[in-house]
């Protein structure tokens, strides 16, 4: 069993969760949600094992490194902490229809790794020889991963308001009842971006004190930075529109949607359309 | 008129003080930031200037689009941004001191009322010894509250971490340090570029808008490498250095090594590895020629570009050198050199001379083989100068940034309230934060509260 079969393994788990939480939706029986869950926790201890596997792999072939040095391998663990957060929220809060929303980002992240990207160990540049690289990368995908969650559950919150109107009294039949009520998807949101704010705040610092390290300047304007910097204004937009009049609910999930959308483009549109020190995303194939 | 001024006054404060401008600043904050990300910035590209419209390159220019990060309008947007991060805390900051330093210590009927977290005990015993009870019960299970009489009942207030009302403010404060620390990086600092040939030394550099600048000592290259992994992929560049005052090696720093992501700093001034290169100029070549039919192999010495007829009339070139090979033939590592020789009455023939692959250096060339045995050109090491002493500033503010994150988000200010009538006592409860876990704690006191008997 190596790392590469495992992957596969994982990836194929979340289409088979993704497909039973759909299902799930449809059928409103409590048996397939709980398969869902089980699903993808089953796929996520496949990939936690796949991750250390290939960690161990490249010891094994002389370039030793943390499975975090290109985009293959930060797509990934983006996954792998999207699904971390729902069994989070699962467990902890048992709204288990967030799955729905929620895992197919891991799918998706996860089959585009696997079917699009070079998934070849490769030894790191000098570049990338700095243990900045390893703190930096985790903050930055726990953090990115946070926003994925807050964007699956502010979907959720649109859905219910567009279908519901904003009176929370409606008899809420339909689909519509397995949703939680809007206030606590409003609070789930909240909650997501307290968790993914710090991490991203944490991530563009580390980011600017490597920079600092490896070549005298913290700040550049370099895409990948200001991209970064964009998406830190929205999510303070999205943290001062909750407590400003007006701004709360509707207008909020919009900030978080939003605050995703820049996430993605920060993460991948970057690398794809703009030029800059960041050639980190030269894995896509 | 004097009211209309007033009322001027007041609505700018107002609007400095609102969080809808706020709002209105972070949006625009990232939305104008995109232009920079999307045009070039600095120097332009010629193929960019030339794909684009004079009109458009002029209007551009004239809104400062090409450097907008420095741009009037953008610095004016921080500025305003400031402006409003300061406004907002004078108005608030005193209310939140009063906050923390007068708590409430009577709760009102209306939030007793409207309060999600209350617990009733109903007790027999006299009113004084109740509240003796419940102050003890309350030092232990929560913190040493506060009795107020009021109205013949008695008030415990007790709570916990206020402070923590703070964090938020920390967080914004940060923000005006790590501006701070930008404006003396950008008024104290420089940054710049230097090419050390090995073997020599440099005492200037060259400051990003061309200007030399002393620096007030000698660096010194011993010696500059390039080392790759077996795919060909670089693996290291190491420049060893040495620091020099006055000709003498300063002690500690000889023979430094500096390498990407490990520089080296001496007086405030730091060296990146950041290039590196050939100095060709004016270096000999050592090139071998063996006769094929046997014969004493005949070493030339000749430099890049220069032409050289051999004894049978063979005209031979050394077109180019490089002392390593590998990133322009893949396969082959060590010093090298692309020839060009033109035998006696037959066309020019270009091919590369290794000096370690003697076996492929001997398929090529007719009646002479010909060998690369390397040369005196020296490389140079391209180093990046940068002095930043605002940068500490700068972590300053990023460190309080992210505790006042921490704090802003993580730890809640909770306040219990007791109020202690004839025959029953109300337990209320609040937190700023994360009301689900202090609704658990405020149970778990619960249970124990209901069981007090007095
Ligand atoms: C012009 C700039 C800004 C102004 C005027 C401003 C103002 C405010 C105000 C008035 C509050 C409410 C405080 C309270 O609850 O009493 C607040 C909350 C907050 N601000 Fe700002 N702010 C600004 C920029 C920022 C930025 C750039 C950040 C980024 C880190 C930030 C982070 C926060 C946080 C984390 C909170 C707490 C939000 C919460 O508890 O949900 N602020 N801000």
């Amino acid at each position: 069993m190596n790392s590469s079969m495992l992957f596969n393994v994982t990836t194929f788990a979340y289409l088979i969760s993704t497909v039973v939480f759909f299902a799930f939706l449809a059928s409103k029986n409590k048996a397939v949600g709980i398969a869902g869950s089980f699903i993808a926790y089953a796929g996520l201890a496949a990939q936690t094992v796949a991750i250390a596997l290939r960690w161990k792999e490249s010891y094994d072939m002389g370039v030793g490194h943390a499975p975090m040095s290109n985009l293959y391998e930060s797509i990934v663990f983006f996954s792998w902490t999207i699904i971390l957060l729902f069994a989070y929220i699962d467990i902890r809060y048992k709204y288990r229809i967030i799955g729905a929303f929620v895992v197919p980002f891991a799918l998706l992240g996860m089959a585009w790794a696997q079917l699009g990207m070079n998934t070849g160990i490769e030894p790191l540049v000098p570049a990338l020889q700095s243990n900045w690289l390893l703190y930096h990368v985790i903050t930055c995908f726990l953090g990115y991963a946070a926003f994925a969650v807050a964007c699956g559950i502010s979907m959720m919150y649109l859905i219910k308001t567009a279908i519901e109107g904003t009176s929370s009294s409606a008899p809420a039949g339909g689909l519509m009842s397995m949703f939680p009520p809007l206030k606590v998807l409003d609070d789930l949101n909240y909650r997501s971006i307290m968790i993914g704010f710090p991490l991203l705040t944490l991530g563009i610092i580390t980011g600017a004190a490597w920079a600092n390290y490896a070549w005298g300047t913290y700040w550049s304007w370099d895409p990948k930075e200001t991209w970064s910097l964009i998406v830190w204004f929205v999510y303070a937009a999205f943290l001062h529109a909750r407590i400003t009049k007006g701004w709360v609910g509707k207008r909020a999930a919009w900030l978080s949607v939003i605050g995703f959308a820049a996430t993605i483009f920060c993460y991948l549109g970057v690398n794809l359309f703009l030029s800059g020190l960041h050639s980190y995303g030269g894995g896509a194939k | 008129m004097a009211t209309t001024d007033k009322n001027f006054v007041t609505s700018v404060w107002d609007m400095f003080c609102s969080l809808k401008l706020t709002l209105f600043l972070l949006i625009s904050l990232a939305l104008t930031s995109i232009i920079g990300t999307i045009l070039p910035q600095g120097a332009l590209p010629p193929e960019y200037v030339a794909s684009i419209s004079t009109t458009k390159l002029q209007i551009y220019s004239k809104l400062g689009f090409f450097d907008m990060y420095h741009s009037w309008w953008f610095i004016t947007l921080l500025y305003v941004f400031s402006l409003n991060l300061i406004s907002c805390s004078i108005k608030r900051l005193p209310h939140v001191f009063k906050f923390i330093s007068q708590p409430t210590l009577i709760l009102g009927e209306g939030v007793r009322n409207s309060s999600s977290l209350k617990k009733e005990l109903v007790f027999s015993g006299s009113i004084d010894h109740a509240k003796e009870r419940l102050v003890a019960f309350l030092g232990k299970e929560f913190s040493t509250p506060v009795i107020t009489e009021h109205n013949g009942e008695y008030h415990l207030f007790a709570q916990k971490a206020a402070w923590c009302r703070l964090g938020v403010y920390v967080v914004h404060f940060s923000i005006l340090v790590i501006f701070v620390g930008a404006i003396i990086g950008s008024l104290a600092g420089y940054k710049g570029f230097v090419n050390i040939v090995e073997g020599t030394s440099v005492n200037a550099f060259q400051r990003q808008n061309g200007q030399q600048m002393p620096l007030g000592f000698e660096v010194f290259c011993e010696n500059f490498n390039v080392e790759f992994y077996s795919t060909g992929a670089p693996k290291e560049f190491r420049s060893i250095l040495t620091v020099q005052e006055n000709g003498k090696p300063v002690p500690g720093f000889s023979k430094i090594k500096v390498i990407v992501n490990e520089p080296m700093t001496y007086k405030g001034i730091t060296f990146y590895q950041s290039s590196y290169g050939q100095a060709s100029e004016g270096s000999e070549h050592f090139i071998s020629v063996t006769p094929r039919n046997g014969g004493a192999a005949e070493k030339l010495s000749v430099r890049e570009g220069a032409a050289v007829t051999l004894k049978d009339g063979t005209v031979f070139k050394l077109l180019e050198a490089t002392q390593e090979v590998r990133q322009f033939a893949p396969g082959f590592s060590g010093p090298a050199a692309r020839i060009e020789v033109t035998s006696k009455g037959s066309t020019p023939r270009t091919f590369i001379a290794f000096k370690n692959f003697p076996e492929v250096n001997a398929q090529r060339g007719d009646a002479l083989i010909f060998g690369y045995e390397g040369s005196t050109a020296k490389q140079y090491t391209g180093l990046q100068v940068a002095k930043d002493p605002g940068v500490w500033v700068v972590w300053l503010g990023c460190a309080l940034m992210v505790i006042g994150i921490s704090v802003a988000f993580f730890m809640s200010h909770k306040r219990i309230w007791v109020v202690v009538t004839k025959g029953h006592a109300r337990m209320y409860g609040n937190a700023s934060k994360n009301q689900a876990a202090f609704q658990m704690q405020f149970e778990d006191i619960s249970e124990k509260f209901q069981e007090i008997k007095i």
